[in-house]
């Protein structure tokens, strides 16, 4: 079988590439991390790739909005490569500054023909801060080639600007109508709620989005932040070992991967 | 050219999360006819676009197209709302604003080239304001005057980022003809904070060469003479008078602290107290760098600047020791004034301690959550003391190759400055904080604030590693105190060093030369470069759009040089800059105070003061400071800060895993009780070194991998009686570090934490010692938490508990100090470390918690919600001395060297047999109930409360 080849995009601020190049080796990809400089100096270099990770941080300091400026940097110099790179069957992730980028490009929920990057957005948590915590996530499509339909997974967030916002109630419904979301936060029964089950006050409980093909998704906890038993805030009260909840994302990929280039 | 203006509000329906926290703040204060406050983004844009352009800008860049739209040109009043008062708060000119230089860099990414950008926030206070409470609002909520300017009102224009150009001009601070009076009036019009004899050794130096100094060489000299660098006071030789009795120490710190260092020679040890941090063994092929740093003069003035740059500066250190290391943790200790303290109650000159508290915390999340460094262990003190002298601690742990602990500059290398711009930011800094406070240094000395940019920062870090890697520089250090002088004068003081100050990247025009050399602007490293690795190392930095200029070279003639514009500026031996500072002797004086116990009547029943020390400032759940950091980035995180089973627990010490492929961990915790300080530092000093190796030991490490770093914030130590307790302090850290074999690796001092009020009132802080400590845990999958596992287990303590109150939180909430600090058993203490930590290695206990501030009745409680389960104590089982007899004493003692462990049944013979000959006893069982009892030795129950009721109190004091 050949080699499942995984890209970490790198930029100023990014900070979560190096867990993320680690969760992708764990779960059999062969993973490189590199700079934006280097996509935008040659667009062919995304080619020999075939997992996209957009991983967090704060791009740019998050300066103007969160994703906002490398969001700008991908629109004028990138959209056509990772256009392509998606028209060709192949993956892209995008996990909390990497979600928020991919919100603000557009690419997510990815709809060009209704312009929906002007319709949904991430914005600030309504406690107005930045918050690390644990939540459960319940999957709520089936189209996502990421997430395995009905298992709940454990997650920590760590985000100031994590709230998904449409412009209004009718693109909400279609969003959900049309499986683009891909994760609710929910209690560990399963249960929506308000703060702290909802960490940020998304609108429906939302954590994450898929595309219209399935093979995009950006979410705002971190998969790569539980990918060992003891990355588990409760480990040590566990009689048994807990499944490393994270590694489920990374797996599915890798399997996908291999099963369809 | 055009300047365009952009306003960007919240469009309506969409919450203004910001605005609305401004209002809480105003209300804070206690003006309640602010009915809302509307915020708004302002960008200020230099360009050549036309409208068209314009529009794009706000639409596509500028402004969320969900939730805002934008304004090009000023927006005026909300229609119809008389009653509205405008603010807009700019960055002072040569201020760093990150925001735009990220959006002129978008903008440029548009296809535009702006020629500025600034940027600025407006706020629309709506309701009826006085022209007083305005300016109250602008002056303690909106804006600080030492970095911002506000215009009120609609019509005012921000002031104009345009500074002039520089042109030289040489200046000679004449010194070899002055009188002593003359000497000191030197020192004092200069703020070089050099005493009279240091002007003198100066002076004769200058006599000798027969010139005159320049202002640079005396701004260097007063530098790297100034106590943050070379710490004066601690390498003085003191004559103490111990209640009388004389001892001597030849240098303070090396008969201390370093003399226990010397005498334990680990071999482990790799580098300490010569590099930037202190460096131990941690496998094989890597090593651990740890250093904290206090950045407390900064954070007093400007909280969220001050301590922000004291993380990212703390963060350097590693990156700066040795060949320079990866940062993978930190840490962060403050001290604060009460924060309920009334406005009018606080000095003037002086921030409110809450304003201070939130502004340091969120300093330290912003700077720190963008580096991408976990803050995974920290504690914070409350104290009035603090007032006027906030202590901000912060610590940074690196991961360092073997083989690359040392560095090695040559002669001929090429001295580069990487990353940030020089700018007129931090001018003084280190001069500044070796000073004392009055209510007048808001004003004087706005420019020691540095503003940081931990995106610049991060991208010097992200190329550092990989020039490291390829081996292309021999030598790195940061630019921290002194700037530029501190950094290249460091790294050339055996060899001699040439710079030319003309080419240094500046942020703005204007800059004199004597700021370009002593300028503390952040995010600047320097490394030494052979010539022929300029080309690859350029492009490492080119490659991801970082900086580097070269800027001078190493010349081998043991001088420094100081060239602008091919004209020198300065000439000094590297001997006399670095060795001729004077070496002091000072006087201290330790007087054993004459204290009592209070008398306090016994009572039935502790509920209500256990309650009152869970949400005492000290001991209450800090979640809401813990939750604002990324504790667990880097993908490192074994035993979080919050534990138990609802992830809320106190965690006695934080436990990371810095190789992803080795299940071998770092413990990394503190120790600090400035209140047991009042009775005895000395008995405070050991206090604290034990809590900290009890916190590693509690999670898990080894008992025989400890090193321990030392931070002493004091008072004005040129009086006998405030040294006189820093000696105290040194010396238990000797003894304290030869009982545990824990060597100290690295340390500084914060001296002159002191502050003049307006009416002449001295302030000074109370003695405070920290004591920061890691260890190794060979394998993580056996660490341990605090919080009760499971029911029917049989809790344990471990250590005597003695007649300890004093100091204490009990005697505290009864207004009382007390005479009985307690006092560590330096024979037991490293014994119950041993065999706890080997009962742990064993898998023999299942929880394990500190018993600290607040005693066993605070630490059962904790374990017990924590847990989620109930427990039941009977202090029949309470191994304790013969005159702990009455029941508060037992119950909130705080006596060293005790844990608190929980096991299994079944495992019982075995831990007791492995805890022979030890004070310990069977305290308690854990339950399904959800209740804590204890039970008094004639068995009548002196606590009895519900778990509910107990949490509730711990977690509301600081439910923000």
């Amino acid at each position: 079988m050949a080699d499942v080849k995984a890209i970490v995009l790198r930029a100023a601020g990014i900070n979560c590439d190096m867990e993320t190049e680690y969760a992708l080796e764990l779960a059999g990809a062969k993973a490189k991390r590199v700079h934006i400089n280097r996509l935008i100096e040659d667009k062919t270099a995304l080619d020999e790739f075939q997992i996209l990770v957009l991983p967090g941080g704060f791009s740019y300091g998050d300066d103007v909005a969160a994703g906002k400026i490398l969001a700008n940097q991908i629109v004028h110099h990138l959209f056509e490569p990772i256009q392509k790179f998606i028209d060709e069957g192949k993956l892209v992730l995008g996990i909390c500054n990497g979600f928020q980028v991919l919100v603000k490009t557009g690419v997510l929920p990815g709809d060009n023909s209704t312009k929906r990057q002007e319709e949904v957005t991430i914005t600030y948590n309504d406690s107005g801060k930045f918050e690390d915590r644990w939540v459960h996530l319940a999957p709520q499509t089936k189209k996502c080639i990421f997430i395995k339909p009905g298992r709940k997974i454990y997650l920590p967030v760590a985000h100031a600007e994590g709230k998904v916002v449409t412009r209004d109630t009718p693109t909400l419904e279609k969003l959900k109508s049309e499986g683009h979301v891909a994760f609710k936060y929910v209690d560990e029964n399963g249960k929506e709620g308000n703060y702290p089950i909802n960490p940020n006050g998304s609108v429906d409980s939302i954590a994450g989005l898929t595309d219209t093909t399935g093979r995009v998704l950006g979410l705002m906890p971190h998969p790569e932040r539980f990918v060992r038993p003891t990355q588990h805030p409760r480990w040590s009260r566990l009689r048994q070992k807990p499944d490393s909840d994270g590694m489920t994302i990374f797996k599915n990929a890798v399997k996908y991967i291999q099963e369809n280039f | 050219m055009r300047q365009w203006r952009f306003e960007v509000f919240n469009r309506s329906g969409f919450s203004d999360v910001h605005g609305k926290s401004v209002s809480e703040d105003i209300r804070e204060l206690g003006i309640s006819s602010v009915e809302a406050v509307q915020s708004a983004k302002v960008f200020l844009i230099e360009a050549d676009f036309d409208d068209g352009f314009a529009q794009r800008l706000g639409k596509e860049l500028l402004t969320d197209p969900v939730c805002e739209e934008y304004y090009v040109g000023r927006s005026g009043a909300p229609a119809g709302l008389a009653k509205a008062t405008l603010i807009e708060v700019h960055l002072k000119s040569g201020v760093t604003d990150p925001v735009a230089e990220s959006v002129m860099a978008a903008v440029a990414d548009m296809g535009v080239k702006a020629d500025n950008v600034r940027t600025a926030r407006k706020y629309v206070l709506l309701g009826e304001i006085t022209q007083s409470q305005t300016d109250t609002i602008a002056k303690k909520i909106l804006a600080n005057d030492c970095i911002e300017d506000c215009v009120i009102g609609n019509e005012a224009e921000p002031p104009s980022p345009h500074l002039k150009p520089y042109e030289l001009q040489i200046v000679h601070w004449p010194i070899r003809d002055l009188d002593d009076d003359g000497l000191i009036a030197l020192s004092k019009e200069k703020d070089l904070f050099l005493n009279l004899v240091e002007m003198q050794t100066i002076q004769k130096y200058y006599q000798q060469l027969a010139t005159e100094p320049t202002d640079v060489e005396l701004e260097a000299i007063a530098q790297t003479w100034s106590e943050h660098c070379v710490h004066k006071t601690l390498k003085s030789s003191v004559d103490m008078s111990i209640d009388g009795e004389q001892v001597h120490f030849d240098n303070l710190l090396k008969d201390t602290v370093f003399k226990a260092t010397k005498q334990l020679n680990k071999k482990w040890c790799i580098s300490v107290f010569v590099d930037n941090s202190g460096v131990v063994e941690f496998d094989a092929d890597s090593a651990i760098c740890f250093k904290v740093e206090t950045h407390n003069h900064p954070s007093a003035l400007d909280p969220y600047g001050g301590s922000a740059t004291g993380i990212g500066g703390v963060i350097r250190d590693p990156m700066a020791t040795g060949m320079g290391a990866r940062p993978i943790a930190n840490t962060d200790i403050f001290c604060f004034g009460e924060p309920d303290k009334k406005l009018q109650d606080v000095p003037k000159g002086v921030l409110h301690p809450r304003r201070i508290m939130k502004g340091v915390v969120a300093g330290v999340r912003d700077y720190g959550n963008r580096m991408g460094i976990p803050t995974v262990n920290g504690a914070i003190y409350f104290d009035d003391r603090y007032i006027a002298n906030p202590l901000v601690y912060c610590g940074n742990i690196g991961l360092i190759d073997k083989s690359k602990c040392f560095d090695n500059p040559q002669a001929g290398n090429l001295v580069v400055v990487v990353g940030g711009r020089t700018g007129r930011d931090g001018i003084h800094g280190a001069t500044f904080s070796s000073g004392q406070m009055t209510h007048e240094y808001e004003t004087i000395f706005s420019h020691a604030v540095q503003i940081g940019n931990p995106i610049t920062e991060k991208k010097v870090l992200d190329v550092l590693l990989q020039a490291n890697q390829a081996g292309l520089y021999e030598a790195v250090a940061d630019c921290g105190a002194g700037g530029l002088s501190g950094a290249v004068g460091e790294m050339g003081k055996e060899l001699g060093v040439e710079v030319d100050l003309e080419k240094v990247p500046l942020k703005y025009a204007g800059l004199h030369y004597t700021e370009i050399w002593i300028s503390e602007a952040q995010e600047r490293m320097v490394v030494a470069v052979k010539p022929e690795n300029l080309k690859a190392i350029t492009k490492i930095f080119d490659d991801e759009n970082v900086e580097s200029t070269v800027i001078g070279k190493f010349t081998g003639d043991k001088k420094l040089t100081l060239q602008y514009d091919g004209r020198e500026v300065a000439k000094l031996d590297m001997e006399f800059w670095h060795e001729g500072v004077p070496k002091y002797s000072r006087k201290a004086v330790w007087k054993t105070p004459q204290l009592a116990e209070p008398s306090i009547a016994e009572k039935d029943n502790y509920n209500d003061e256990l309650l009152q020390i869970l949400s005492s400032y000290n001991v209450a759940s800090k979640e809401w400071v813990i939750r604002q950091y990324d504790h667990e980035v880097q993908g490192g995180s074994v035993v979080k800060p919050l534990t138990g089973v609802n992830n809320d627990g106190p965690g006695d010490a934080a436990v990371i895993q810095p190789k992803f492929n080795s299940d071998r961990g770092l413990a990394i915790s503190c120790g600090m009780n400035p209140l047991y300080g009042d009775i005895d530092p000395y008995w405070m000093a050991l206090a604290g070194i034990d809590e900290a190796i009890r916190n590693l030991i509690c999670v898990g490490g080894r008992v025989d991998r400890i090193a321990l770093l030392d931070n002493f914030c004091w008072g004005d130590c040129t009086k006998p009686e405030t040294l006189g307790p820093l000696v105290r302090a040194a010396q238990a850290c000797y003894y304290g570090a030869m009982a545990f074999e824990a060597p100290f690796i690295s340390g500084k001092d914060s001296l002159n934490n002191e502050f003049a009020c307006e009416d002449g009132t001295q302030i000074s802080i109370p003695s405070t010692l920290l004591i920061s400590a890691i260890s190794i845990v060979d394998d993580i999958n056996k660490c341990v938490t605090m919080d009760a596992k499971k029911a029917s287990d049989l809790l344990f303590i471990v250590g005597e508990t003695k007649n300890e109150l004093g100091g204490s939180h009990y005697y505290k909430i009864n207004g009382h100090i007390g005479a009985n600090v307690p006092k560590l058993d330096l024979k037991t203490a490293p014994e119950i470390a041993k065999r706890i930590s080997a009962a742990i290695a064993q898998g023999l206990i299942v929880s394990c918690h500190d018993c600290s501030e607040g005693g066993l009745a605070v630490g059962l409680a904790e374990m017990a919600f924590a847990g989620g389960l109930g427990i039941e104590a009977d202090l029949r089982g309470l191994p304790r001395s013969k005159d702990c007899c009455r029941v508060d004493a037992q119950l909130f003692s705080e006596s060293n060297s005790r844990y608190i462990v929980e096991v299994e049944p079944e495992n019982y013979d075995a831990f007791a047999k492995l805890m022979l000959n030890l004070p310990f006893g069977q305290i308690a069982k854990t339950t399904e109930e959800k209740t804590l009892i204890i039970k008094a030795e004639d068995g009548k129950n002196v606590i009895e409360s519900d778990l509910d009721s107990l949490k509730q109190a711990w977690q509301k004091t600081f439910s923000w």
